[in-house]
């Protein structure tokens, strides 16, 4: 919500030279940029995990943690408050694993019930506090729905140095973070401490996620997870590119939301940055060249195309086996009653010089006879 | 007590029932987080029927949001079967998206909008009796009293009406769609009743606590009983009691009343899920501490079967070769003894008559694994009880 009113209606060079000058505005861009990266990087395994939902619980499991800490230390200090959501996080997490394994609920309740759970219990400190005659306590409620607006510098610097550490490890243990990915099983059988890697993982997505609630807020946090990751896994099969994409997307997502949320009054962050990485997700859906659905789609019509080609050739084949002469032509009215037929395949059958055309009535050419009776035994990869 | 206070205690009551019924069939059908993404989603939905009629408690707003809901979940179904993404990436990235719009449409029109993010996700139940349904000038009651009762009338109607197609899709959807009801039409129904439900608990209630109220009851239901009547009546109980007793704990605290009653349900899951009597994490440990124990009796009893030569069968020499602490083998030793299967002599142990045919069994239901062989040990013994 950057409502400084000589940021309205200004052009894009004017903005970017902004960005590079004005302290809040460098902040809040550098803020979201690095946020963006580590989540999409830390997603990526959330996602691949199947456990995309974990970041909303984590995230709504974090409030208690901030009342606490507040209840406790009395101050508002952002690094205390960070630290009671880490905490609280990671409560919410293996109460969450706990009641997966030991209990028979599923992990969509465990899941539910958690977020809801600690959330409430959020709630209700939050209210109480906000009933303290003494505490200072306004601007807590910006952990439910975030304030760019509010990073200042060593925000960033935390953010920065959290990433780098996060960046670090991966490094470290990115053999150890695949094998268990793909292959939980294996990874314990090659003598991996995979609860201990598991752990680390867990960590890892509950610190970035507490990280970004001062920024987008309790609520939105999870997409800021999920989106740029699974725009990412549309893009690629490999994992470090994928993890490398995600992070780009939610530097990008974080850069333009708070340059289109600056550009106008009215506009929290939080949420421009979230509809900017679904835009990035739908983009990915549709274009993306292996997965997406549009070239699914044309592979389809192509895939049909062929067929009915195949189907008319083949239907051909079939009447003039019946002649001694092969290229005897027929009638183009037989063909009429035939499904496959198109006056567009029969056009494309004579391009290709399988058949040829005479007035109304047609004819197979040597080539063409030669394709058909080869239809069904080899599969004849120039009709693709 | 003052009139207010009841009023508030039965809407509350109220909203918990109508929670608690799909709340069940969507923890049933592993759908739970479903009912987080509704909640969130409806707030697009809310705002643009606010801009319409002015009015938060108006039937054209509760169709609206309640169809945003819908539209959340055609949309989230749409995405997964494209395959692109696992089910549950499919409903992280659709609410927060909607969620955004929501906020965004809020903030962009802030001036003639008397309405707040906060109010929608955490309501404010203690204002609820104010806001008056007058019907030809006579009052007659707090409106969200009215609207939840609505509410609740057409969802216990449905219930009732569709108890047991609900019942067979839940469990069996394949055998529902060859008895001839459409597992589609169910499913839609459900979610129809989850998304109003939200909408019209959210302005009492606000929209967390609807999942809270949603899964927290049915979820304490389901450790405590495996019948679908039972469960719904335990459901329905806890959200009750957690409605009533969360309004006196907020009354004491002076807090949130939506936030004490979530955290009564809270309480009340916790206390479910520490102690119910075969399904609680108590039991659970201490039925996976007496499997422990048995199979290493079983164990046990298979080495002494094996052996004949005094040196390994010594009590001494079982602690060094099975490689149990001190404690373990005493434990598995006295189980052994407790039951007759071994007699010590001289520090020598060996199997009994009954020991011996115990172990027999228990060799035959390994290698051919028919419950028939073990019948009989299934009451004595945790590892056989399946």
């Amino acid at each position: 919500m950057y409502t400084n009113k000589t940021l309205k209606a200004i052009n894009l060079i004017e903005y970017i030279e902004l960005v590079f000058t004005d302290y809040t505005l460098r902040t809040i861009t550098l803020g979201t940029a690095i946020l963006g990266a580590v989540t999409g990087m830390l997603g990526s395994f959330a996602v691949l995990r199947k456990q995309s939902l974990l970041g909303d619980a984590i995230s709504h499991a974090a409030l208690p943690g901030i009342a606490i800490a507040f209840l406790i230390t009395g101050a508002k200090d952002s690094n205390t408050l960070l630290i009671g959501a880490l905490i609280s996080g990671l409560i919410g997490t293996f109460w969450i694993r706990g009641i997966v394994t030991k209990t028979h609920l599923k992990s969509d309740t465990a899941l539910g019930l958690i977020l809801s759970l600690f959330f409430g219990f959020g709630m209700l400190l939050l209210t109480f506090i906000q009933k303290q005659p003494n505490a200072n306590q306004a601007g807590l409620d910006k952990y439910l729905f975030g304030q760019a607006a509010t990073l200042v510098e060593s925000d960033v610097w935390l953010m920065a140095i959290v990433t780098g550490v996060c960046f670090i490890v991966m490094l470290t243990f990115w053999k150890e973070f695949k094998i268990l990915l793909f292959d939980a099983d294996y990874a314990q059988t090659l003598g991996f401490n995979t609860k201990f890697i598991d752990i680390l993982i867990t960590t890892f997505i509950v610190l970035a996620i507490v990280l970004g609630l001062q920024t987008v807020g309790v609520v939105l946090m999870s997409a800021m997870l999920l989106a740029p990751a699974a725009a990412a896994r549309q893009w690629t099969n490999s994992l470090s590119v994928m993890v490398l994409l995600a992070a780009l997307f939610g530097a990008f997502s974080g850069v333009f939301g708070t340059a289109i949320s600056a550009s106008q009054d009215n506009l929290s962050t939080g949420p421009v940055i979230v509809l900017v990485a679904g835009v990035f997700v739908v983009f990915s859906f549709i274009f993306s060249p292996s997965r997406g659905l549009l070239f699914k789609q044309i592979r389809f019509i192509k895939n049909r195309r062929d067929l009915e080609l195949h189907k008319t050739l083949a239907f051909m084949h079939h009447i003039a086996e019946t002649h001694e002469d092969i290229s005897h032509p027929h009638s183009i009215k037989l063909l009429n009653n035939f499904q496959g037929y198109t006056r567009s395949t029969l056009q494309k059958l004579v391009d290709k010089d399988y058949v040829q055309l005479d007035g109304n009535m047609w004819s197979l050419t040597k080539t063409g006879f030669d394709a058909a009776a080869n239809l069904y035994t080899k599969q004849s990869t120039e009709d693709e | 007590m003052s009139s207010a206070q009841l009023e508030i205690q039965l809407i509350a009551s109220l909203v918990a029932i109508a929670c608690a019924i799909p709340g069940t069939f969507l923890v049933l059908r592993k759908m739970a987080m479903i009912s987080d993404a509704i909640s969130h989603s409806i707030l697009p939905g809310i705002v643009v029927g606010f801009f319409i009629t002015q009015d938060l408690n108006s039937p054209l707003l509760i169709l609206l949001a309640a169809l945003t809901g819908i539209i959340t979940v055609v949309l989230v179904e749409y995405i997964q079967k494209t395959g692109l993404v696992k089910e549950d990436t499919a409903i992280g990235l659709v609410f927060p998206a909607m969620f955004s719009i929501g906020v965004i449409l809020i903030a962009k029109n802030a001036n003639d909008v008397h309405l707040d993010v906060d109010a929608v996700l955490l309501g404010e139940l203690a204002f609820a009796p104010f806001d008056r349904l007058l019907i030809a000038g006579t009052d007659v009651g707090p409106k969200s009293l009215w609207v939840v009762g609505t509410i609740l009338l057409i969802t216990i109607t449905l219930l009732i009406l569709f108890f047991k197609e609900l019942k067979i899709s839940t469990f069996d959807k394949g055998l529902a769609a060859s008895l001839g009801f459409s597992p589609a039409i169910i499913h839609y129904g459900l979610m129809s009743v989850s998304s109003i439900t939200t909408v019209g608990a959210f302005d009492a209630v606000g929209a967390i606590l609807v999942v809270a109220l949603m899964i927290a009851p049915a979820a304490a239901a389901y450790l405590l009983t495996t019948d679908l009547k039972k469960m719904l009546a335990l459901a329905i109980g806890f959200g009750i009691f957690s409605a009533i007793f969360g309004y006196w704990v907020a009354h004491w605290l002076d807090a949130s009343i939506a936030g004490s009653i979530t955290t009564v349900l809270g309480l009340v899951f916790l206390l479910v899920y520490l102690f119910a009597p075969s399904k609680g994490i108590i039991a659970v440990m201490y039925r996976e501490k007496q499997q422990r124990t048995e199979v290493s009796l079983l164990t046990f009893l298979l080495h002494l079967k094996n052996h004949d030569e005094i040196e390994e069968r010594h009590v001494n020499h079982l602690n060094e070769h099975i490689n149990w602490q001190k404690v373990r083998a005493k434990t598995v030793l006295d189980l052994a003894n407790k039951n007759n299967m071994i007699h010590i002599e001289d520090n020598i142990v060996s199997l009994t008559k009954k020991g011996d045919e115990f172990t027999s069994k228990a060799i035959d239901y390994i290698i051919t694994n028919e419950d028939a062989q073990i019948e009989d040990m299934k009451d004595d013994f945790f590892l056989f009880r399946g």
